[in-house]
């Protein structure tokens, strides 16, 4: 696969209080943090990875103008050009009667594209093995995998992980695919940051 | 924060100076449009417009400010925090309601019992006599009904609010403990809930139909009363995110930040597009069944295929500025936590259902002669004038951050 084989050093925490100043600390140290995998959605947390905004609801603006688009070109093509009828003596562009279906169009094209794209940005799809680097993320811990580079010394993030609190620590390989290393998060370093 | 605020210098001349205005353009129109002039249907237009632009300007404020009381028992209701740390200015504008609703009964019991049939059509007996439609409705649409339910609605209105805010000085004298927080989480709940359903029934139904839908007494749309809900809930929002950020801007509300803006926004975006959806389901029905007597509520405003309307042009610009205005501009993220952008709309929403009531009130009175006038704008400011006053009243006197009150914290860490 595309990515190929890499090293992660995997820790994990069962206390937000602890695994907060940690990742502060790991960006701090200048590690790079591959994901943080909770069971449940942890505010905050976004921010204190530097990950930045979503870009889910621009996506999802140009799918509803798509929608708008389809539904009021195909109706009054049909209505107007194909296949004018008279109905209760309306005009064949009858706009205030599309609207609703308009509205409706739009909304579907906008909820089920972001749905999809959803998925493509979290690379969720049938078929495709995820690795698991703990099987707890989805029970009651907080799992942090960080990447490692050819420079990285793999023991010392070991240690350092251990030393930031983390309960478990670990290292493991894991292939970087379309679902591991496509849609890589985008970091800043913690000193380029205001106030640092 | 702990010292009282200071109105500053420019607010009390801001609020003396749109007061004399007001008052002046009201004295003009009582000296030049012979207010007290026969009533019949187009016979004096100039007394007319004056009735309508009195009425139209005092209904609409009322309702502005009566919405800022409803804005907070509702989030009070849902057990919301986040409001919190701006509850006194939703409490400052809501005291605006004694002064203005005494003036709008007042203009109101002058219009009904002056007999002013050329604003509302079922208080000319004999048409009414002669008329089927007008004849059925007369059970309730009389001038003695009529008063009854204006004068107990406000009465309610004021006694309501009055308690909620004094409900809410109680926080003031210093921390609670457990239970005295949960009883008062309790009492200020129950009375949230009282006015809640006063306030329904009476705006979200019978008074929209009383005070502005008997202007064309022989129309109806069950649609109408959430349509005016809807439009001064937007704008009575509107109103006090306008007091919050210049609250905010004269260093005071220490505790609101870009995520309560954030989510005035987000009301303001929603409720914009909520109104567009009443007014369009309104509007798509009539125009579908295409029944005479109901076109002609629309016929008045837009005109037809052949003749354009006299207020075609504030027909169209009342959807722009209310609906693909907020729709288009706050839709983004970016623009609903910026200060200045969301008080440009914010101000842009109190005036486009101020012509939104325009266009419900003038085009039933003055048909075709209609015109949007300085005196109109004069009458707006009046009341604004009046609403500084009262807000300026009020935040002087109370402390502006209920640092007491149970959810306090909640509203603190509030994140969007």
């Amino acid at each position: 696969m595309a990515g190929g084989i890499k090293k992660f050093v995997v820790g994990a925490f069962d206390d937000e209080a602890v695994l907060f100043p940690a990742v502060k600390n790991v960006r701090k140290a200048g590690y790079k943090i591959h994901d943080v995998y909770t069971p449940f959605p942890v505010h905050g947390l976004d921010y204190a990875m530097g990950l930045r905004q979503t870009s889910l609801h621009t996506v999802g603006f140009i799918y509803a103008a798509l929608g708008t688009i389809t539904a009021l070109g195909f109706m009054s093509w049909v209505f107007v050009k194909d296949w004018p009828m008279d109905i209760g003596g309306k005009p064949f562009f009858a706009l205030p009667a599309w609207i609703p279906i308009t509205f409706e169009l739009t909304v579907l094209f906008s909820a089920v594209g972001m749905v999809l794209t959803f998925c493509y940005l979290c690379q969720l799809s049938p078929f495709v093995k995820k690795h698991h680097f703990h099987p707890r993320a989805t029970d009651d811990l907080f799992i942090m995998a960080i990447e490692c580079t050819e420079k990285t010394n793999d023991g010392e993030v070991q240690q350092f992980l251990q030393n930031a609190g983390a309960k478990e620590v670990n290292v493991q390989e894991a292939e970087t695919g379309w679902w591991l290393g496509r849609y890589d998060r985008e970091q800043k370093l913690y000193r380029e940051e205001k106030g640092y | 924060m702990s010292q009282q605020f200071v109105l500053p210098g420019s607010y009390k001349k801001w609020t003396i100076g749109l007061i004399a205005v007001g008052l002046l353009a009201v004295l003009y129109g009582f000296i030049v449009y012979h207010p007290f002039a026969h009533a019949g249907h187009g016979q004096n237009v100039n007394s007319t417009h004056f009735w309508a632009a009195l009425l139209q300007n005092s209904v609409y404020f009322l309702l502005l400010v009566n919405t800022a009381m409803f804005f907070m028992c509702i989030t009070t209701m849902a057990m919301g925090g986040w409001q919190i740390a701006f509850r006194r200015v939703m409490e400052a504008v809501s005291s605006a309601v004694p002064v203005m609703g005494v003036l709008t009964l007042i203009i109101l019991m002058a219009i009904v019992w002056g007999g002013r049939s050329d604003i509302y059509h079922w208080l000319d007996k004999s048409a009414v006599a002669s008329d089927d439609v007008l004849n059925g409705k007369k059970g309730f649409l009389n001038p003695v009904f009529y008063s009854v339910f204006s004068i107990v609605t406000v009465f309610l209105w004021w006694i309501l609010g009055k308690k909620m805010r004094s409900l809410s000085h109680q926080t003031d004298k210093g921390p609670m403990d457990y239970e005295t927080g949960k009883k008062w989480i309790w009492n200020n709940t129950v009375y949230a809930s009282l006015f809640t359903v006063v306030f329904t029934l009476s705006v979200a139904s019978t008074l929209s139909w009383f005070w502005l839908m008997s202007i064309d007494p022989h129309w109806y749309s069950t649609m109408y009363s959430w349509y005016t809900f809807a439009s001064t809930f937007v704008a009575g929002i509107s109103l006090f995110t306008i007091f919050v950020v210049w609250l905010k801007n004269k260093g005071q509300l220490e505790y609101v930040n870009e995520e309560h803006l954030h989510d005035l926004g987000k009301f303001i975006f929603a409720f914009s597009v909520f109104w567009a959806y009443l007014w369009f389901s309104q509007y798509m029905l009539i125009w579908y069944s295409n029944q005479p007597e109901e076109t002609k509520y629309f016929v008045e405003r837009f005109g037809t295929a052949e003749k354009a309307g006299p207020y075609k042009a504030i027909f169209f610009i009342n959807i722009i500025i209310n609906f693909l205005a907020p729709l288009l501009i706050l839709m983004m993220r970016g623009s609903k936590r910026n200060w200045t952008l969301i008080t440009f709309m914010a101000v842009l929403m109190v005036f486009g259902h101020w012509l939104d009531f325009y266009q419900m009130v003038m085009p039933g009175t003055l048909h075709e002669h209609g015109s949007m006038g300085l005196f109109d704008f004069g009458v707006a400011c009046l009341f604004i004038g009046l609403i500084m006053w009262s807000v300026g009243r009020y935040i002087t006197r109370y402390p502006l951050d209920p640092k007491y009150h149970p959810f306090m914290k909640e509203s603190m860490i509030h994140h969007t």
